[in-house]
């Protein structure tokens, strides 16, 4: 192993990249705008959510239900009529239909106990469950305080004091942007240095490499080590500017301990993208492959869903995936100010993952070279 | 000067260009004549290649005035008009050729973007593969023909639709002398059956020059003379063309003319170098190189001739450790080879035909990274750089990409490059290759000095007789063996021939054991085709769609994984991206341990959401386990719970949620919320009675569409559009930046295809393969997944293809604005997965999104057709219903389309 030959080759790969302005940019967008944009772009979990109301009661009762609706958690609520519901619903127009029967307020001062009809459209997951919850609630909260005036109440007098620790208004958004900053950083990394190296062999340069007295480690490391380069320092570049400075999202751990998994992290998704390339042999099938990885990785590592909910095969898989670790992992840092005695396994895991994968690639990327 | 005869075919009228700051044509006025073969001649880096891709319509024009065959190039109609009658060859080997279709498909798509007939089209391949001897190799991949073939190819795809203007830029670079024989006799021919044909050939080589009618000498991106071969000599009173040259150039500016003279070897038995024992290479049931043997003394030159696909380059490899040989053995400074020996790559100095340095570092910087990777000590470095810059002429280029070199100087830097560390032994592959003459000299003369002076082995192929005449000895190779191995004047006079040349064609001959290709029905007698013009002509864009087609069927993987790929995808998707939240972690700091607060906690722990994990034992406990991410809910139950409660005084239940993953916590206080809820109701009703109801409603929640409320019911039908959307986009994206890249998108630039043909061209075969993909995801879903599908399948059908039109229409839009494949991957993913996953209803409802994403998310394709696919599943959507849905994804990609047409260039900057 001559380091000064992975230092040289790394440095001709930066210097390759500097030569393609188009990347650049995007590299940049990645990191700041588009960051930006998907973290203004989460809603709150239920906010303008559309509903309906048919009010076929027109009483005192119904029509304070209906004004109890509105922004920020829905749309000032539509008036439609029953006919009109299905098809609305049907266009997707609305998630939520309240349907007020006729003689609501009548009968429920009788204490017959009438039913009010609530349509959920359950093909939009995340509002059916919240939302449902929210318009019981309302519409509970308007009725006890309607009934209160003419008679006494039974409720019993036990209170939830519900908290939100780490993030307490619960803003998805400050979630979303680290989340952002994990995604680019994997998509990013493996493109850098896979892509990079199929145009190599595309162009013949790989090749001419291979009669030069450098080992196939060597090539590797110096992609890693350059490509890896770029995307930590833009990640930094994020976490610090966009994240903490532009969003405005209060960090509760070390920046640095977080650069540090980064670094970590990098060394596992960079050998990935080598060892996709290796298993590629035009920028087509790179491309198609790349899709094949980063999807999952960006879906399943728990930065879209609660990994508690997805099935334990999977789960078990993804425990492999560098990103799950490193989601859990910053997570832990970046919102409950977690330290090193706490994300050690994470960044223990990391640095198993990373070694077995540039284990994999090297052998690989050997077999690609002969 | 001579005048131009009156009828000219292209007149050029004070014409530059430059590339950034390098100046490649400065003020050329020049009148090319009608009918003849004109050459351009002139050292490498004086602007023929850029003049002649001006005059083929290839390149925009920056200043002054082109008129080929009688209207002005910069007019895009005239432009378009002619083409069809111009044909254009570029420089490099086969750069406008498909590397995986095959010799007659590559000639049939350029038979049907001309518009030929299908018997028209195999009568024209038929004949001009015969007349260039290429008919045994009409079914070999493109890549797999040797660089002459390959010159070979791209002439008779320029000549298939009968040109009236040939543009042939160094065609004869790198072709052996029988093939250029041949090539040369074959021009002469056609021109014969079609005296009005004009051509204009760029050549290095003088000797071809002296055969053509009119000459355009170019120095410095000027014309230094015109006239006849006879006339230029006459003028410069010189008796060859070389000579003739350097006379003609201004005072300061000649070279050393002296022939290149290689003192003789002393002749004792030096010791053995190189040593190939029965080296025989094979790939597949093709035998490349055939027992194969030599022996080379150090310090020996030895060259390698040979017809083009001879095996040269291979037994290069094999010797270089770049290719195990399939039998026999080599040994370098009597070591067998020994593909991870650093010492041994440390002495040689490799060049291989293709350039192959880095085209991002600059001529300077490709030469220092190479002498640091070769270990040179650091200090010495700089001297070395500076000495091998002057030595081959770089200094002009020093920091300037090579991209933007012209080939001859690009293989001055290969040769610095290979030589940079002083070798002890230099394996080069036809390194002279479209280099000029001089430069040649001057790099033989450099060969010489190492050769003797420094006892450098140098084992060399080449297509040059004089050059090969400067070798100590050579040896002829045909079809995989060696023919005849001796010293040049030996060979000639065994053979009984006048010259090298005449030798080497002759044992060629001997070995073919035919006479060369003679007279093969000549090319083309029914008239131009009529269907050339028009704004829009389906042929043409079908010619594109058939070989993107190819390409697409010639990459079994790509297809594979384009429609498994989006399979297992959607697996992993459809069982991964659950909303539904379970067996969430809560612990419990019960400070009241009564019947009643056990009760409150056996709700929550009996349900299916939550598990529950050892109670707290205090606010530390608490505090430490929500820190490590343990707990999603901690919930504290007072002292005197229970006592409070029988008593009605107000009590608190304390519930901390992990908000670091706001959606979950959502999810976990909706839950939290509505048991406590329940519990509170079930309380009530059991200390107060039927009285409890009173005043009471119910609120009865109909989940419609997904009753169950699954997440896969909901998530499967919208992971269809996301995976329509990304896979598509991809294909087609690189389906052009790879042309461009790779350098077949010249064709586009010269041939009549309008820029909608080619761009719809292109997008229809990723259109069926998307279509494909959506019958197999459609069937997934309901199959394995068990999706109910309940609408109508043929508008969701029909959605879906408008939709795919518009995905791969994004694709095309991306690669209009991008140059390399890595950018354009980039580009695609970030700006298809992100808006796809995220502003399109997939999770969040659009409608519920801020901002610009917002924004994206109403206008952008994808939103539509989740709508639909979630209609069609699971809302019993028909027709009529899709109204909004076809309103705007057939609106979507119109407009796509158009800002990629009017984005995309005709012409190279």
């Amino acid at each position: 192993m001559n380091l000064r030959n992975v230092w040289q080759l790394g440095i001709k790969e930066l210097r390759g990249l500097w030569r393609d302005p188009m990347l650049l940019v995007l590299i940049i967008y990645a990191f700041s705008l588009s960051i930006y944009t998907d973290s203004k772009a989460i809603p709150e979990s239920l906010s303008n959510a559309a509903i309906a109301i048919v009010d076929e009661d027109r009483s005192m009762l119904s029509a304070r239900i209906t004004g109890a609706f509105g922004p920020p958690y829905f749309v000032t609520p539509r008036s439609i009529t029953t006919t009109g519901m299905d098809q609305r619903m049907d266009e997707g127009l609305e998630t939520f239909a309240l349907d007020i029967p006729p003689d609501f307020e009548r009968d429920l001062l009788a204490g017959r106990v009438p039913a009010i009809q609530l349509n959920v459209d359950a093909t939009r997951m995340s509002q059916a469950f919240t939302g449902s919850g929210y318009v019981q609630q309302i519409v509970t909260a308007e009725v006890s305080e309607f009934v209160a005036g003419h008679r006494e109440a039974t409720e019993l007098p036990v209170d939830l004091a519900l908290r939100a620790r780490y993030n307490p208004p619960l803003d998805p958004g400050w979630f979303g942007a680290v989340n952002s900053v994990i995604n680019a950083i994997s998509m990013l990394s493996i493109i850098l240095t896979g892509a990079a190296l199929i145009r190599e062999k595309e162009h013949g340069t790989v090749e001419h490499l291979l009669v030069m007295p450098v080992t196939a480690a060597e090539i590797m490391l110096s992609k890693i080590w350059s490509m890896g380069l770029v995307v930590l320092l833009a990640s930094g570049f994020a976490i610090v500017v966009v994240v903490q400075m532009a969003l405005e999202v209060p960090v509760q751990g070390s920046v640095l301990l977080f650069v540090l998994a980064s670094a970590l992290m990098l060394f596992a998704t960079t050998s990935m993208g080598i060892f996709l390339a290796t298993a590629a042999g035009t920028m087509p099938q790179f491309g198609l492959l790349l899709m094949l990885v980063l999807m999952p990785l960006q879906i399943l590592s728990g930065g879209m869903t609660p990994r508690e909910s997805m099935p334990d095969a999977i789960r078990a898989i993804m425990s492999f995936a560098p990103d799950t670790q490193f989601v859990i992992l910053s997570q832990g840092i970046l919102f409950r100010g977690a330290g090193l005695d706490v994300v050690w396994p994470q960044l223990l895991a990391l640095a198993a993952i990373g070694s077995a994968l540039f284990w994999l690639a090297l052998r690989q990327f050997r077999r690609f070279l002969a | 000067m001579t005048a131009a005869p009156p009828d000219s075919v292209a007149e050029i009228a004070g014409v530059s260009l430059r590339y950034g700051r390098t100046v490649a044509l400065s003020d050329v006025s020049v009148a090319i004549p009608a009918g003849r073969m004109v050459g351009l001649i002139g050292p490498d880096g004086v602007g023929k290649s850029s003049l002649l891709s001006l005059l083929a319509g290839a390149r925009v024009i920056q200043q002054g005035r082109i008129a080929v065959l009688g209207g002005d190039m910069t007019d895009a109609r005239h432009r378009a008009r002619i083409c069809p009658r111009i044909a254009y060859m570029p420089q490099g080997l086969g750069r406008n050729l498909y590397p995986t279709l095959s010799v007659a498909e590559n000639l049939d798509f350029f038979g049907r973007l001309f518009g030929h007939g299908a018997a028209e089209r195999v009568r024209r391949i038929d004949s001009l593969l015969a007349a260039t001897g290429m008919s045994a190799f009409r079914d070999r991949p493109a890549a797999k023909l040797s660089g002459g073939m390959k010159q070979k190819l791209g002439l008779c795809c320029a000549l298939i639709h009968d040109p009236d203007f040939l543009i042939l830029d160094e065609p004869t670079t790198g072709v052996d002398p029988l093939s250029r024989r041949q090539f040369w006799d074959l021009i002469d021919r056609i021109r014969r059956d079609r005296p009005g044909m004009s051509v204009i050939v760029a050549t290095a080589y003088m000797e071809e020059a002296t055969r053509f009618d009119w000459l355009i000498a170019m120095q410095a991106g000027r014309i230094l003379a015109t006239g006849s071969p006879a006339d230029l000599m006459a003028r410069a009173g010189a008796e060859d063309l070389d000579r003739a040259f350097i006379a003609l150039l201004p005072e300061g500016e000649a070279r050393d003319l002296d022939p290149v003279r290689i003192p003789p070897r002393p002749p004792d038995g030096a010791e053995i170098a190189i040593e190939a024992q029965n080296l025989t290479k094979r790939f597949g049931d093709f035998t490349a190189v055939d027992d194969v043997s030599f022996r080379i003394e150090k310090g020996e030159i030895f060259g390698f001739l040979g017809s083009n696909g001879c095996g040269k380059t291979t037994t290069m490899k094999m010797l270089t450790g770049l290719l195990d040989p399939s039998e026999g053995s080599a040994r370098l400074f009597g070591h067998e080879i020994d593909p991870n020996d650093m010492e041994v790559r440390r002495r040689v100095g490799f060049m291989s035909q293709a350039f192959s340095l880095y085209s991002e570092l600059t001529v300077r910087q490709n030469l220092d990274l190479h002498a640091r990777l070769f270990g040179m000590a650091p200090a010495a470095i700089p001297e070395r750089v500076h000495r091998m810059i002057a030595r081959f002429g770089l200094k002009a280029v020093a920091d300037q990409l090579p991209e933007a070199l012209p080939l001859g100087i690009r293989q001055r830097l290969s040769l610095a490059v290979a030589m940079i560390h002083g070798p002890e032994m230099l394996i080069l592959d036809e390194p002279t290759s479209g280099v000029d003459p001089l430069a040649r000299d001057e790099f033989w003369r450099i060969l010489g000095e190492l050769s003797r002076k420094d006892g450098v082995t140098i084992f060399v192929s080449t297509h040059f007789m004089n050059e090969a005449e400067l070798c100590d000895r050579i040896s002829l190779m045909h079809a995989g063996r060696v023919l005849v191995s001796d010293t040049a004047g030996a060979i000639t006079a065994a053979k009984g021939a006048a010259t090298l040349e005449d030798a080497f064609i002759a044992h060629l001959q001997d070995a073919i054991g035919e006479e060369p290709v003679t007279e093969a029905a000549p090319p083309a007698t029914e008239a131009r085709p009529a269907r050339t013009g028009g704004l829009f002509s389906l042929r043409r864009m079908l010619s594109y769609s058939r070989l993107e087609a190819l390409q697409l069927r010639r990459d079994p993987i790509r297809l594979t994984l384009a429609l498994l790929g989006s399979l297992i995808l959607m697996f992993v998707m459809g069982y991964g991206l659950n909303m539904d939240v379970e067996d969430l972690s809560f612990a419990v700091l019960d400070r009241d341990q009564t019947a009643t607060s056990r009760d409150y906690v056996l709700d929550i722990a009996g349900s299916r959401y939550f598990t529950e994990g050892p109670p707290l034992t205090g606010y530390d406990d608490m505090d430490a386990r929500m820190h490590r991410g343990e707990l999603s809910l901690a919930l504290e139950i007072p002292p005197g719970f229970a006592r409070d409660l029988a008593r009605g005084k107000d009590v608190a239940i304390g519930a901390w949620i992990d908000g670091s993953n706001p959606t979950r916590a959502e999810t976990v206080s909706g839950y939290v919320q509505g048991m406590h809820a329940h519990w509170i109701a079930r309380k009530a009703r059991e200390i107060y009675g039927a009285e409890a109801l009173r005043g009471d409603f119910e609120l009865v929640t109909r989940f419609r569409y997904n009753p169950d409320v699954k997440s896969i019911v909901a998530m499967v039908p919208a992971v269809i559009p996301l995976l329509l959307l990304l896979i598509p986009a991809v294909l087609t994206t690189l389906g052009v930046v790879r042309e461009k890249e790779l350098g077949s998108i010249v064709n586009f630039y010269v041939t009549p295809v309008t820029r909608l043909e080619f761009l719809i061209g292109k997008q229809l075969p990723y259109v069926a393969l998307a279509m494909l993909n959506f019958a197999l995801l459609t069937a997934f879903a309901v199959m394995l997944f068990r999706v109910p599908f309940t609408g109508s399948l043929p508008a969701f059908a029909l959605a879906a293809l408008l939709y795919v039109w518009a995905t791969t229409a994004m694709g095309l839009l991306i690669s209009t604005f991008m140059r390399s494949q890595v950018a354009a991957l980039f580009a695609t993913v970030l700006l298809t997965m992100i808006p796809g996953a995220q502003y399109s209803g997939l999770i969040d409802p659009v409608s519920s999104l801020q901002g610009a994403g917002r924004v994206i998310g109403e206008i952008y394709p994808t939103t539509h057709f989740i709508i639909a696919s979630r209609g069609a599943f699971s809302k019993a959507l028909m027709f009529q219903d899709f109204g909004t849905v076809y309103l705007a994804l057939l609106a979507a990609t119109p407009v796509i389309l158009g800002l990629s047409v009017l984005f995309l260039r005709k012409q190279a900057k």
